[in-house]
Parts: C-alpha cells; structure tokens; sequence
C-alpha cells in the first residue's frame, strides 16, 4: 500500500507541493492529472525517495521513504520524468547494471531479462547504445528498468510520453496485464488513457488535490460525460 | 561494498566508451614526457631519478584531473541520471565512494603507463626505485585529493565547464596555500597559529615531501583526511541539491 499523510514540499518560499493525503490499494492503477507545474513530478519524486518531503509522511507498503529509504526504493519500480539512461552504455549493458543493483542474480536474473526484453520488444537493440535509439525505444528501455525486478509498486512518470499510437497501445496493454496484484501510480496529460487504464484518478492543482474518484465519476460532472471538460473546469 | 563495486564499474566502463579515457591517457602521457624531458632535462641533469617528472606533475595534475573530475555530477544532473541512479536501493554515499573509486582508478592508470620512464631511468642509471616508488604512491594521493575536490564542485552544479573552473580554482588555492602569494592574505589579521595551518593545508608540502622518499604517516593521514572531507562535502551537496 501507498500512504501519503499531509505530504508537502517547498523550495525557499514556493509551495510545490502543500499537504497531499492519499492511499493506494493492490490492484489500483491511479491516475495523476493536473497542469504543467502542479506538482505531479514533485508527489512522484517524493514517493521514490529522490525529493526529501518537507512535512508530512510517506510510505510504501510500510516503509517509510525517509526513515527507511533503502527497503521503500526496493518496493519499488519507478520511471522518472523524461526518462533518463546512461546515453553511452548498449541496453543489454544497462539493464546488466540495474539487475546487478537491484540484486538479481541466477535463474531469476535471466527470466526477468528475458521477460522485459521480450515484453518491450527490445530483442533487436541489444548490442545498440542508447544514444543512438529512437524516442520510443528509450522510453521502452527506462521502462524496462522499472519493471526489471518485478516491483509490487510501479510509480512511472508520464510512461506514454513521446511514444507512436502502436507504442502507446502497447504500453497501455502491458500496465494493464500487471495492474492486477500490483500498485501503479501513473502521471499523464493524454485524458483518454486515464479512462482505458486507470481505477482511479487524482487532479493536482496549485500543489493540492482537488478531486479524486474514479474517471467515470468524473467525467459524470459534466452534462457532456466529458473528462476534458471537468479537468477544464477544476483546474483553471 | 556490493553497491559501490557495482557503482564503480559502470562508471569505469562509460570512460572506455567514449572518446574520453584515450583522450585523457594520450594527452597526459604526451604532456608528462614533454615536461619531463624539455622543461625539466631528464637527461642533460646528468642524475639518475625522476625529479623532473614528479617535480611537473602536480602542474599537470591541477589541468587535468578536474576534466576527468568535472563531468562525475554534473553530467549526472544534466542529463537527469542522477534520479535514475539515486532512486535505486542503494545509499548515496556509496554511489559518491564508487564514482569517485573509478576516476581514481582510472587515473592510477594513467600514472602506471608513464612506466617507461622508470625502465629509462633504470637502463640509465641507479635511481634509488624505493624513492621512485614512494614518489608515485605520492602522485596518486594527490590524484586522489584534486579528484576529491573535483567531485565537490561537480556536485555543486548541472554545468561541466563551471564545474571545472571551480575545481582547478579551488585545487590551485590548496596547491598555493604554502606560498607568500596565499598566505599573505592572512598574515596581515591572522593569529601565527591560523597562518601555519593554512600553510599546512598546501598539497605540494605534503606532496613534495613524500616525493623526498620520507613517507611520514602525517602526510599519508593528510591526503586521506582532505579525501574524506570533499567526499563528504560531495555526500551532503548531492542530498540538498540532487533534485534542483
């Protein structure tokens, strides 16, 4: 489980993020919304431990992100903003380095390779470093850092981002296929995947939670049943 | 351990994989025979040892290892890896101890190829090898100590050029903090006792001193202490400013 209680961030005198309380079950794919600078990637960062929170608490599934960041972070797979990788290394050489720090190693090892590589359809860049990959294919290979370890946790910062319609599908599909037994926090702008993929969503604003229920919930507020329209309205 | 060996390799590795290490090997042994050989006549001394090329080296060294040091975070925070990197389960000062381990390393091999001036000096004459071998064990605690330096001030921001130019300032100061040029600033004011600690502080005392062939266990514990300070100047610089 994620708790969040009263969690908030300030850089000198902004408020990024001002008290966000929230929990996710097993089986939740929550959804982030909110505008560019809402504080989205801020939650997000302070949940994987990489912003520390400058009030209030945070856990996944009972480790503490401040107290007791080593057992949160090996809770979880996460997907920062941007997707960043080493541009010099080749993907089969980055994810050796993920697995070796995510300690796996033996059969295990070779059948988590074997199954992100063949799930994200990296099997033809292998050899490739990363600089010279497309878009798409980065973002697939931090994706695939994410997932490596097969985390009960996955909080993955716009993980659509950049990528082509086919692309796109396939990642819904596979968020999908885990979403089952484990926790997922997504953040995105592309609305309609808050409706295919996610149980729930959370609209951020000005560093607070201004709704939060399930997306047909939402999109129930307006008399057009349109989640375009009831983001419009909350958050402007 | 497991984390900053892991750390280490990766780091070790991204140098071999680009242009960078042969660059910086060639560039350097190019430089160090050249001192040795024009600037500091190796062989119209008429001595058996290598003061020519020690007595370079620091000169060398204050150019050089901030550009191996410079890119250790800053290149992390610029291209966004540094999130990556910190947000798996592994402590942030073992990530600083592996990367600073391999620009060490990678700098310990640089020194290892100048050995051909060792064989020359050995087919010249009777260099006294035990003084050579405290020299170079010398060289490479200074190394360590630019290196240390370097990796603080590449924490201290996202651009590798600032990162270098404070580097080589603040490498130059510690270098100098021996000489009139740096202590008079503080003997104007200054109390005698806070004038002999800065000029304890300088690298090239406790350097010149172990290249002298007296490996005293102060200087060791010098160089040792000055590494563990910037590396933990690095550890807390990276915890406040890692995500801005």
């Amino acid at each position: 489980m994620i708790r969040c209680e009263n969690l908030s961030k300030h850089y000198g005198r902004l408020q990024a993020v001002q008290g966000i309380s929230f929990q996710v079950q097993p089986g939740e794919v929550l959804g982030f919304l909110g505008p560019n600078g809402a504080g989205k990637t801020t939650t997000m960062r302070m949940l994987a431990g990489f912003v520390t929170p400058s009030g209030g608490s945070a856990s996944i599934n009972g480790h503490d992100v401040v107290e007791d960041p080593l057992a949160a972070k090996a809770q979880l797979g996460y997907l920062p903003e941007g997707a960043p990788s080493y541009a010099e290394m080749t993907v089969r050489q980055f994810l050796n380095f993920i697995a070796d720090l995510r300690g796996l190693t033996g059969a295990r090892r070779r059948e988590r390779l074997e199954a992100v590589i063949g799930r994200l359809q990296l099997g033809g860049v292998l050899q490739q470093s990363i600089e010279t990959l497309s878009k798409g294919f980065r973002r697939r290979v931090a994706l695939a850092q994410a997932i490596l370890h097969d985390p009960p946790v996955l909080i993955l910062d716009e993980p659509t981002d950049g990528l082509d319609p086919n692309q796109k599908h396939e990642v819904r599909t596979l968020i999908g296929t885990m979403a089952r037994d484990k926790i997922i926090v997504i953040s995105t702008h592309v609305l309609e995947e808050v409706d295919a993929l996610c149980t729930r969503a959370i609209i951020i604003a000005g560093g607070r939670i201004v709704a939060d229920d399930t997306p047909a919930a939402l999109a129930a507020r307006s008399p057009t049943h349109s989640l375009e329209e009831v983001f419009r309205s909350i958050t402007t | 351990m497991h984390n900053i060996n892991i750390v280490m390799r990766r780091e070790l590795a991204s140098y071999f994989a680009t242009p960078l290490a042969y660059v910086f090997i060639l560039i350097f042994l190019v430089l160090a025979n050249a001192c040795t050989f024009y600037f500091g006549g190796l062989y119209e001394r008429g001595q058996a040892d290598l003061d020519p090329f020690f007595s370079f080296l620091p000169w060398l060294y204050l150019f050089l290892i901030p550009a191996i040091a410079m890119r250790l975070w800053a290149e992390e925070r610029h291209s966004g890896t540094i999130e990556l990197l910190l947000t798996q389960p592994l402590r942030l000062s073992q990530a600083v101890l592996g990367k600073f381990l391999a620009a060490w390393l990678f700098t310990a091999l640089a020194l290892a190829l100048t050995f051909p001036l060792w064989l020359t000096i050995n087919y010249l004459g009777h260099p006294d090898n035990g003084a050579i071998l405290a020299a170079y064990l010398g060289s490479l605690l200074l190394a360590g100590g630019f290196l240390a330096v370097g990796s603080c001030m590449s924490a201290l921001t996202r651009s590798q050029v600032v990162a270098f130019i404070l580097a080589v300032s603040v490498c130059f100061l510690f270098m100098l903090s021996g000489f009139p040029l740096v202590l008079d600033v503080f003997r104007g004011w200054a109390p005698q006792g806070v004038v002999d600690a800065v000029a304890s502080l300088s690298f090239l005392g406790h350097f010149s001193a172990i290249v002298k062939g007296v490996i005293d266990l102060r200087d060791l514990l010098y160089f040792a202490m000055l590494i563990g300070l910037f590396l933990l100047a690095t550890t807390v610089t990276l915890d406040l400013h890692k995500a801005d």
